[in-house]
């Protein structure tokens, strides 16, 4: 069996599943933010008459509307408060930082279990070994109520990546590289599965980049298989007793399709407006001007990511006319960016520093566009009007094409400006 | 399911979760959230669409975000169901729960914007009778064919729960 259905197979207490089969699967772990959890769940349950089947197996993270800007974003997260202590959920995590990377770093992630989440990017959680599928919010009420969901056991594609990354290349690049060449729809109704020595060299941070973007590549997860690298993380995080064991793709497994990619041969990758399947060579965007230049979200702002930028902008200073805005993914990154020195060197560049929070990515919060105005990021996404007006501009890029792009005031090839690992 | 007709409205591949349902109106009620449902593509679209009316897309119809919103914003609106090629996946599960049929056509290259149709759920049928002609869809699995048939996710539920109290 593939990765992907050993995981379904448990989840659905089976020997064994086949692609197109639809099962009935027990929820090990469910997470919700505040846009489409309480608030939108709490009607429903009341509707059905029941409560949460199990409080313990529900994590609630507040990252869309924090901190509140109005009367609305205040309400959201107040009932969202309110409702957690009503359903007597203990793992709530308030204006920690975003769902996805909030999740794994409070240690609620481990190989071998089921997971849904309350949003698109959920499956980042697959950089775990965690079968992670994103899911709209009826669909988490009936999870509430019942501790089940219907799945369709995918058949998966394998998207192996030989070689290793060079200098001022990231996780990013790489994701950006298979969604200019493979589509944003290759994954629908499928299960990705990332492999190769280049994504065995990734730090979890980094991995957690090509799981998450597992979305954009319209993947029902993004797994990558479990290894040492894997457990270290899941030790630190406190996880509780984890193990790689069975959790890969047997060798004899029948996969549907293999894609590969050569990382000794990446370049830097930037997708222009409005979609991440328009990514490119950055040379073929090369001499952009630019506005602002926006690190953030969950898959553009952990440590790894404000590393990429500070050696950048170490010693460097943001362009006249330019802005650049740095979101940490949560609180704990900006705390360990405080101590090794990254933010320091991030807000000496000129970077203003923002909440942390999903924000300007899904045009929530601070740091929206103008019309007209032209934005390089490092999240994941550049739909039209997604990040602000619709006739504004976003450019997708790594954090260090996007420092590179902050120094220069326009899109340039990072590697010209690397200088020595921030920490 | 319904033998009502409407008209279509037609888009092409990747209509995004972030053109149907917007996130700068997202923490505000769905009858206003409406009012920007596809605003960024077709400005025209919220004011003139009527109920009854059918949006038909292209590849990857509702990429993107989770938010039910997308779904929910064209329900408010009227929409009866949304004909693509194909759909992303949360979307489709999404509309399914909400109850607003989604059909996976490849046939449907020959409709035309305000073609009338007339749209059979249960059978998979697209009929465009501007045209005169008759699309197969691809079949509704049973287990949600009965769940729209209850409404959604919601009250097939309420009807299962209800049913384990009797």
């Amino acid at each position: 069996m593939t990765l992907a259905e050993k995981l379904v197979a448990r989840a659905a207490g089976r020997d064994s599943v086949r692609p197109g089969e639809i099962v009935t699967c027990r929820v090990d772990l469910a997470m919700m933010h505040d846009s489409g959890g309480p608030r939108r769940v709490k009607p429903m349950l009341e509707r059905l008459g029941v409560g949460v089947w199990d409080p313990a197996k529900v994590v609630v993270i507040s990252d869309h509307y924090v901190p509140a800007v109005d009367a609305e974003s205040a309400a959201i997260l107040d009932l969202t408060r309110k409702w957690v202590q009503d359903a007597g959920i203990d793992a709530f995590h308030d204006m920690q930082g975003i769902c996805h990377v909030v999740l794994p770093e409070r240690g609620h992630l481990r190989p071998g279990l089921f997971v849904v989440g309350g949003d698109s990017h959920s499956t980042t959680g697959g950089a775990f070994g965690a079968f992670m599928i994103g899911i709209g919010s009826t669909e988490m009420a009936g999870v509430l109520a019942t501790g089940e969901i219907w799945i369709r056991v995918p058949p998966t594609i394998r998207l192996g990546w030989l070689g290793r990354l060079g200098p001022g290349l990231s996780a990013k690049d790489m994701v950006l590289k298979m969604c200019g060449a493979l589509g944003m729809s290759v994954g629908n109704y499928k299960a990705l599965e990332y492999a190769g020595p280049a994504v065995a060299a990734l730090d979890m941070t980094e991995r957690m980049v090509l799981a998450n973007m597992a979305a954009e590549l319209g993947g029902k997860v993004g797994l990558i298989a479990p290894d040492e690298t894997t457990l270290a993380y899941l030790r630190d995080a406190g996880a509780g007793p984890a193990e790689a064991g069975d959790w890969q793709t047997d060798p004899e497994a029948e996969i549907e399709a293999t894609h590969d990619f050569d990382a000794g041969t990446l370049e830097p990758q930037v997708a222009a407006p409005h979609s991440p399947e328009n990514a490119a060579d950055v040379d073929a965007h090369a001499g952009v001007a630019i506005d602002q230049a926006y690190i953030g979200a969950c898959t553009g702002a952990k440590l790894s990511d404000l590393h990429m930028a500070a050696t950048v902008l170490r010693g460097r200073r943001v362009a006249p006319g330019v802005r650049l805005l740095v979101a940490p993914a949560s609180t704990r990154t900006t705390q360990q960016a405080a101590a090794d020195g990254t933010l320091a060197v991030l807000t000496e560049a000129g970077g203003i520093l923002l909440p942390s929070g999903c924000g300007a990515c899904a045009g929530l919060g601070a740091g929206v566009l103008a019309e007209g105005e032209v934005c390089i990021s490092s999240t994941a996404r550049n739909f039209q009007g997604r990040m602000g007006h619709a006739g504004s501009q976003v450019y997708l890029g790594s954090p260090y094409t996007v420092a590179a792009a902050a120094v220069a005031g326009r899109i340039t090839d990072p590697r010209g400006m690397l200088t020595e690992q921030a920490a | 399911m319904s033998t009502e007709t409407g008209h279509a409205w037609v888009y092409g591949d990747n209509v995004d979760t972030d053109v149907l349902a917007p996130g700068a109106y997202m923490k505000l009620p769905v009858e206003e959230l409406a009012k920007h449902c596809l605003e960024a593509i077709d400005p025209g679209f919220a004011g003139a669409v009527r109920p009854g009316d059918v949006v038909v897309g292209g590849e990857n119809f509702g990429m993107g975000s989770s938010r039910e919103q997308a779904a929910l914003a064209l329900i408010e609106l009227g929409v009866a169901a949304v004909v693509a090629k194909s759909f992303a996946r949360i979307f489709y599960r999404n509309a399914m729960n909400l109850g607003l049929p989604v059909l996976v056509c490849a046939e449907i290259d020959g409709i035309a914007r305000g073609d009338e149709l007339r749209i059979d759920a249960q059978r998979g049928r697209v009929e465009n009778l501007s045209q005169g002609s008759v699309l197969q869809c691809e079949p509704i699995p049973d287990h949600l064919l009965a769940m729209i048939a209850d409404g959604g996710l919601l009250p097939h539920l309420e009807k299962k729960l209800a049913g384990g109290r009797a």
